[in-house]
């Protein structure tokens, strides 16, 4: 117990003491994480509006293997993309293993089903209503798509939120394709693996407790940004 | 929409900005005992070289070696890196340093091993006492000494009871928390143990038997393998390991009052 209020103080002495090294570490861990956030949104918002909208015939299982890669165990999306990006590996020559841009590119596979999923849900209770007024306005795919996005974008908020949420804690798969290296690809969450290694624990906690306030900032910052959870804003 | 894109492109540009550097694979507990701290800056110095650290077991530092993801390793664990170098992955081997393992347990020491004559003794006692003892599991070089070490006792790891004997497949650090956890015995490196901060009841039983002594080879990845490492900086690196320099580090640094790393490398033949 005496462990966790430790860390609690070591997390304040940190963070006025406005240490170099846990910024650079705060910022990576933003960097990579928003950066996959806006990649997987990019793609798994049309992904699920197009599911919505669209009726093809493995429309059913498509959407049962989307909503079941949401679990995608993120030590195995590690390993396939450590194994693609090694310099052994189809994708060796381009030498991204060990940088932050694998970290990124695991973490788009690990958090676009995941924001598809959700986006799909969101947007499918959305075509129910909009149905009949989309279709007798006689617009096409497209639009319809648009419509529905631009309309349900409070829920596809809370779909990048959640991905944003899987991928700030993630650190299986990181832990392998960036490699946890000091000054280029140490984020908070293989910072905090490490110093338990350590046995650090306090220290550790720390940057757990400040990992943990970077993701409430996050989130708050979003919603006064798109104004949301405002009485005149629903 | 567009603003998005020149962002995005932005934020991945400055990320993939690199500056002259070049990969080594350690074994955790080079990096644990906090010796990685005082050379890297120094390495900086001297030869302008960024050294990117991959903190992994042994077993994976050969792994990565193997597929050129680094362009050198420094581990421990003399017949696979013998093996390493005999496959071709290697270029050579180069001695470096040597610190020692020790035998770790409950204080009130169940089994009886402090007074062991050797750690044969030691751990056939720990076998015999069936008290809780915590591998590595991890195929380490700490995890094949331990191997080869209950080898030697005449007793076979593979045979033993999950009762007693416990895999963890971790790294030292996660080992020790688990042997602090369950108050087992464990074998670590004297580095990782000095330098662990969440000793609980644990204590450092046996110590000195010279079988004990844990070698530090470093081993360039092989060029002609991969031709894509950095051959040059590796060897600029290994250069600098082996100076009077360096050398004189390594010995000189000290947890507490006791040293924890022994240097032996030899001049280039």
């Amino acid at each position: 117990m005496s462990d966790i209020v430790e860390g609690m103080l070591a997390a304040f002495r940190l963070i006025f003491s406005l240490d170099a090294d846990l910024f650079e570490i705060i910022l990576l861990s933003l960097q990579v994480t928003l950066t996959a956030v806006i990649i997987a949104s990019l793609i798994g918002m049309p992904l699920g509006a197009w599911l919505a909208v669209n009726r093809f015939r493995f429309r059913r299982i498509t959407i049962a293997i989307l909503n079941a890669l949401m679990g995608l165990p993120p030590v195995v999306v590690g390993l396939i993309v450590y194994i693609m990006l090694s310099r052994s590996g189809p994708f060796g020559v381009l030498n991204l293993l060990f940088t932050p841009t694998a970290m990124v590119i695991a973490q788009v596979i690990i958090i676009t089903p995941l924001i598809a999923s959700i986006s799909h849900q969101a947007i499918r209770d959305l075509w129910a209503e909009y149905h009949d007024l989309l279709i007798s306005l006689n617009t096409t795919k497209w639009q319809r798509m648009l419509t529905l996005i631009k309309d349900a974008r409070r829920s596809l908020l809370t779909a990048s939120l959640a991905g944003f949420g899987r991928a700030i804690g993630e650190v299986g798969a990181i832990m392998i394709v960036g490699g946890n290296i000091d000054h280029l690809t140490r984020v908070l969450t293989t910072a905090i693996a490490l110093e338990t290694g350590k046995g650090e624990f306090a220290f550790a906690l720390a940057l757990g407790f400040i990992l943990i306030a970077l993701a409430i900032l996050v989130n708050l910052a979003i919603h006064s940004i798109s104004k949301t959870e405002r009485a005149s804003n629903w | 929409m567009k603003h998005l894109f020149s962002i995005l492109i932005l934020i991945l540009f400055t990320i993939s900005a690199n500056a002259a550097e070049m990969k080594l694979a350690v074994t955790t507990s080079f990096n644990n005992s906090g010796l990685s701290d005082i050379l890297i800056p120094e390495i900086k110095k001297d030869l302008n070289l960024e050294v990117q650290l991959l903190v992994v077991g042994t077993g994976q530092a050969l792994r990565l070696g193997r597929s050129g993801d680094v362009d050198a390793i420094l581990v421990h664990s003399k017949a696979a890196e013998e093996d390493f170098v005999a496959e071709g992955f290697g270029a050579h081997r180069r001695e470096i340093m040597y610190n020692d393992f020790v035998l770790i347990g409950p204080s009130n020491d169940p089994a009886g091993i402090s007074q062991s004559i050797n750690v044969a003794e030691a751990l056939k006692k720990i076998r015999e006492a069936k008290s809780i003892f915590v591998s590595r599991g991890d195929d380490s070089g700490t995890h094949r000494k331990e191997i080869a070490l209950w080898e030697k006792a005449g007793e076979s790891s593979k045979d033993f009871s999950a009762n007693w004997y416990r895999e963890v497949g971790s790294g030292m650090g996660a080992t020790l928390n688990t042997a602090s956890g369950m108050d087992a015995y464990v074998m670590s490196d004297r580095a990782s143990w000095l330098k662990f901060g969440n000793k609980g009841n644990l204590k450092l039983l046996f110590e000195g038997d010279p079988i004990l002594f844990n070698q530090y080879a470093y081993l360039p990845v092989d060029p002609r393998k991969h031709p894509h490492v950095k051959f040059e900086q590796a060897k600029r690196l290994e250069t600098w390991l082996t100076s009077e320099k360096a050398q004189a580090l390594i010995g000189a640094y000290k947890i507490g009052d006791e040293t924890l790393f022994t240097p032996n490398a030899k001049a280039e033949d």
